[in-house]
This record gives structure tokens, C-alpha cells and sequence, in this order.
């Protein structure tokens, strides 16, 4: 296949993801904007002005970075699992399959599916932050960079979890029991100058807290993590995660017979 | 001529250990258009799996026109198109989007898809509806629709499994038509359909397989001449009287009731004879039909081992 015929089969999958997720908006983009907006609601102005300040700033723009990661990661992942897992589920990936779009075009395709979701979903809630505090980025080029990269991560780990997913509840299991508690314990709502010794070594084991982190320091210039080392393991987890996607596309687990 | 698909010793077995292909071996000629029957189970489906890809074969190799498809795969797809027994589109999508989007696939640019697009959906019929969505179409439409699908990338070998599965007789024949078109003007068609008089009015060669072994692979012709006996029902204008007896030595006739007879006519005799001698009896025939359809015959007693 020519690299020209590659990228129309690119931007074929591409555009057919967004089209879905917008199809689909009431699904897809407003009940994740209204639950973070209630979120700003709840805690950052009601409970927030009890606390005062977390991590040298207003609770409200200390959870305003992390609310806005935690809405990307969330729905880039979600975008991934549930359009690959439909396409499965009605055989329509057979389409796909039976062309000649090499793996990794069909990979590349969802993931930007996923990311476009993660990143428009970001972008609401990011508008609606200003509704409740002045958003002022100390540092655009690392915040675009870590949410990009975040975002790639987690439509790439959707993909494998669609893969091999066999129903509707190998879809929600990974999100619920694994994702959630994850960004909840990966410092969106208080920094982890708060924990005790213990719970901060447990908290540098978990990803999703360099990354909510590192999307801190873009925004407010503070962190409690190293950067480099952050866009470190990010980069790790995009290598790793893209090879065990080709590594299960080529062999056809949960695709082929 | 060149070979569209050469099989040669393709096995599969499943997961489960069931085994669906045992040592399959089989040629497909170019232009042909060419019928593998076999009842259900028998290992139709797992051939057009392993060669769209969808099925992992366990031995042997699959060659579409001299090239492999382990090794050249992307060639290999570009010359095929599927359309799949079961409905695999997306019930969301409208019409029009689901063609674009495989002409995509193919990485067919825009305006060249956009032609092709309508060129087939007008020949299928389904121009109309373009802008539908699939969920909304009728059985027989969406049928037609992965036919469009299929065609969009105007591939020279076309695999269609039960394509006219449920569809009402007008249908099935105009879909008939379009497909003796399209395999008049090259594409090689390989049809797997369980109503066997569309295989007899539209392939030329034939297999049948059974438990995943090919059991007949010959041309259509060749098949139908190793019937030894038709069985036709003839419906007659004057009174049959009892006990008749058309009175020839490779005939039998048996009465029904009195205005139809059943005869079964041996290979020797034409059936020019016979109606030669209705003549003498003055048995005037107002209609004559086979029985059972003659493929329909062979096939059972194929599959019966006779």
C-alpha cells in the first residue's frame, strides 16, 4: 500500500471515529463535562474555600489541572474501548480487517479517534474551569506535550482492553476497578505533601500521578514531581503499550480465529 | 489461464480441537464463476475466513492470482472482496457513509470514491437510500448493500457467502442478473449458497465439500451429466386412465391423479422419445417440471456417499 493511500485510510478511520463520538455527543461529551462541572461546584467552590489552600494555591486552581487530566484520560481511554469493542461486537471491524490498512494505520486511526474525544472533552471542561478561576498557563509547551502524551497512553491501553474484551462488562471492569481509583489516588484532589511516608512511595507507583503532576507544573509552575522524569515514563508507556498493540493485532487475539 | 485461488493442503482446526478443514486442496480459474457447496458445518465458511484473513489457517497455503496471501498480503487484499453471510456493518451508519468509508480503506481518493460509490449503490438499487441508515434497511437491502461495499474497490475476485440468504425470489433474480454481469466482464465470483438451483443457473464449476474434505470438484456440466434418471411431474390435459403405461423400456411413469403423472426418465433416453410417444397414447401435456432440482439430486447423493 503507497504511504498516500495510507494516510486516506488513516484519516478514514479518523474522521469515522469522530464522527461517532459527535453523533453520539449527548453519550459522549456532555455527561462527562456536566459530572467534571459539578465537580467544580462541589469541591472546589463549596468545600474548597473551607480547606483554603493546597500545595501554595487556591484548592480551586490546585484541582483544576487534575479535574481537566482526569477528564482526558477518562474519555480517551472510553473512546477507544467502546468504539473498537462496538466495532467488534456488530463484526463490523471486519471491514477494516479484510482491507489491506496495515495494523498499525488501524491503530494509529483509533487512537487519534481517542485522543480528538479526550482532548475536546478536555477543552469543555477547561472553558468551563473559567467560570470558577483565572486560568493562567505558566508553561505552554509541557502542558500541551503531557496532555498529548497522556492522551496517546490511554486510547493505546483502551485498545488493548478492547481487544480482549468478549463483552460489555470486560469494557467497564478496567475503568471502575482500575482507572478510577487510580486518578483518584494520583493527586488530583490534594498534593502528596499530605501523606504520610508510606502512602507517598505507594502514590510514586502510580502513573497517572506523575502525569496529573506534571500537567500541574505546565499550568501553575508547581509540582511535586520531577518533569523529566515524568515525560520519561510517559514515553516508556507509549512505547511499551504501541508494541503490545502490534503484537496482538499481527497475531489477531480477539480479532481472528 | 491464470488461477485466481490455488488452495493446497489447508487445514484448520479451532481452538476447541474441532477440526473444520482437513487437507483442502483447490483451483479457481480466473473469470470463472465457481460454487462450493456443502451442508452446514461443512467448512465453506472457514475457506472464505482463511482467505479474507479473518481465520487463521493451522497448515498448507492459499495463493490469490500467484501470489500468497501469508507473504503479499497487501496485493493480495487489493484483489479481493467479501461479502459475508452475516450482516458487518455498522446499523448507525448511513448508507452512503458505509461505502465511502471502505473505498477509504482502500485508500481510493475522494472524488473517485464518491464515483464509485454511486456507480453501485444505482446498480444495486439502493441510490435512494443513500442517506439512510443501515439499521433501517430491509433484509434483502442490506444484502445488496454489502454487495455495493464489496464492489467499491472493483476487486477481480469476488467471495460471496449466501448472498441471496432470505431474499424474495424478484430480488434474488435481479441480484442474479448483476452478478452474471459483473463476472461477464472479468471478476472471478465464488458463491457459497445452500439454494442449489442458483448454483446450477450461475456457476460453471463446482465443489462440494463435506466435514472439511473436498468430496466433488468438477465443472457443472460434468456434474449434472452423471445424473442416471430424471424425475419430472407432468400435468396433462385429458383424463390419465388407470393402469397407464407410457410403454417405453427406460420410462416409468406413476399416476398422481387424473390429470398428472409422475415420470422418472433414465439417462439413455431423450426426452424427445418420450413426448413422441405421449403423442401415440394421445396424451396431450400441458406442463412439465423436474421433480427436485436436478443439483439438488446429485448433491444429496453426494453427500450420501453414493
Amino acid at each position: 500500500m503507497f504511504t498516500n493511500h495510507k494516510f486516506i485510510a488513516f484519516e478514514t478511520i479518523v474522521v469515522r471515529e469522530i464522527r461517532r463520538f459527535t453523533r453520539i455527543w449527548l453519550q459522549t461529551l456532555v455527561p462527562p463535562a456536566m459530572m467534571i462541572g459539578l465537580y467544580f461546584v462541589i469541591f472546589g467552590n463549596l468545600v474548597g474555600r473551607r480547606i483554603g489552600e493546597m500545595g501554595g494555591f487556591q484548592y480551586m486552581e490546585f484541582i483544576v489541572p487534575g479535574l481537566i487530566m482526569m477528564s482526558v484520560i477518562q474519555n480517551s481511554y472510553s473512546n477507544v474501548v467502546s468504539s473498537f469493542f462496538s466495532h467488534k461486537f456488530q463484526h463490523s471491524i471486519e471491514e477494516v480487517l479484510v482491507s489491506p490498512v496495515p495494523n498499525y494505520v488501524i491503530l494509529c486511526g483509533f487512537v487519534v479517534g481517542g485522543m480528538a474525544r479526550g482532548l475536546g472533552v478536555g477543552a469543555i471542561v477547561t472553558a468551563m474551569s473559567l467560570f470558577f478561576t483565572d486560568l493562567s498557563i505558566q508553561n505552554i509547551p509541557i502542558t500541551i506535550a503531557v496532555v498529548l502524551l497522556t492522551s496517546i497512553v490511554f486510547s493505546l491501553a483502551g485498545f488493548i482492553n478492547a481487544l480482549f474484551a468478549n463483552s460489555f462488562d470486560d469494557i467497564s471492569i478496567v475503568p471502575t476497578f482500575v482507572l478510577t481509583p487510580l486518578i483518584y489516588l494520583g493527586g488530583v484532589f490534594y498534593s502528596v505533601d499530605l501523606l504520610p511516608p508510606f502512602w507517598k512511595f505507594i502514590s510514586a507507583l502510580n502513573p497517572i500521578f506523575y502525569m496529573v503532576n506534571t500537567f500541574r507544573y505546565g499550568i501553575l509552575g508547581s509540582s511535586d514531581v520531577n518533569v523529566v522524569w515524568s515525560f520519561s515514563i510517559l514515553l516508556l508507556f507509549i512505547v511499551i503499550l504501541y508494541c503490545c498493540c502490534i503484537f496482538l493485532l499481527r497475531r489477531g487475539t480477539g480479532l481472528r480465529t | 489461464m491464470t488461477t485466481a485461488i490455488s488452495i493446497k493442503n489447508l487445514g484448520k482446526t479451532y481452538a476447541n480441537g474441532l477440526e473444520a478443514l482437513k487437507g483442502v486442496s483447490l483451483e479457481i480459474e480466473q473469470g470463472d464463476f465457481f460454487a462450493l457447496l456443502g451442508p452446514n458445518g461443512a467448512g465453506k465458511s472457514t475457506i472464505i475466513g482463511v482467505l479474507s484473513t479473518l481465520v487463521n489457517k493451522s497448515s498448507g497455503s492459499v495463493e490469490i492470482f500467484g501470489k500468497n496471501v501469508d507473504t503479499h498480503v497487501y496485493e493480495t487484499k487489493l484483489d479481493l472482496g467479501v461479502v459475508p453471510q452475516e450482516v458487518n456493518f455498522s446499523q448507525f451508519e448511513k448508507v452512503r457513509d458505509i461505502v465511502m468509508t471502505q473505498a477509504g480503506y482502500y485508500g481510493m481518493p475522494r472524488a473517485l470514491a464518491t464515483e464509485r460509490c454511486e456507480k453501485y449503490l444505482r446498480k444495486l438499487g439502493l441510490w435512494e437510500k443513500r442517506d439512510e441508515r443501515s439499521r433501517s434497511l430491509s433484509g434483502g437491502m442490506k444484502r445488496r448493500l454489502m454487495i455495493a461495499r464489496a464492489l467499491v474497490h472493483e476487486p477481480r475476485l469476488l467471495i460471496l457467502d449466501e448472498p441471496t440468504a432470505g431474499v424474495d425470489i424478484e430480488l434474488r433474480r435481479s441480484m442474479w442478473e448483476f452478478l452474471t454481469e459483473i463476472n461477464n466482464n472479468g471478476t472471478t465470483i465464488v458463491l457459497t449458497t445452500h439454494y442449489l438451483e442458483e448454483a446450477e443457473q450461475l456457476c460453471r464449476n463446482i465443489a462440494i465439500i463435506d466435514e472439511g474434505k473436498i468430496i466433488e470438484n468438477t465443472s457443472m456440466r460434468e456434474l449434472l451429466a452423471e445424473l442416471d434418471s430424471q424425475t419430472f411431474i407432468l400435468d396433462t390435459a385429458s383424463k390419465i386412465p388407470e393402469n397407464f403405461d407410457i410403454g417405453l423400456e427406460c420410462a416409468t411413469v406413476r399416476k398422481i391423479d387424473d390429470h398428472s403423472i409422475e415420470l422418472v426418465v433414465s439417462g439413455e433416453l431423450s426426452i424427445n422419445d418420450v413426448f413422441s410417444q405421449f403423442d401415440k397414447l394421445e396424451v396431450k401435456v400441458d406442463g412439465m417440471r423436474n421433480k427436485t432440482n436436478r443439483l439438488e439430486q446429485l448433491f444429496l447423493s453426494k453427500l450420501k456417499g453414493e
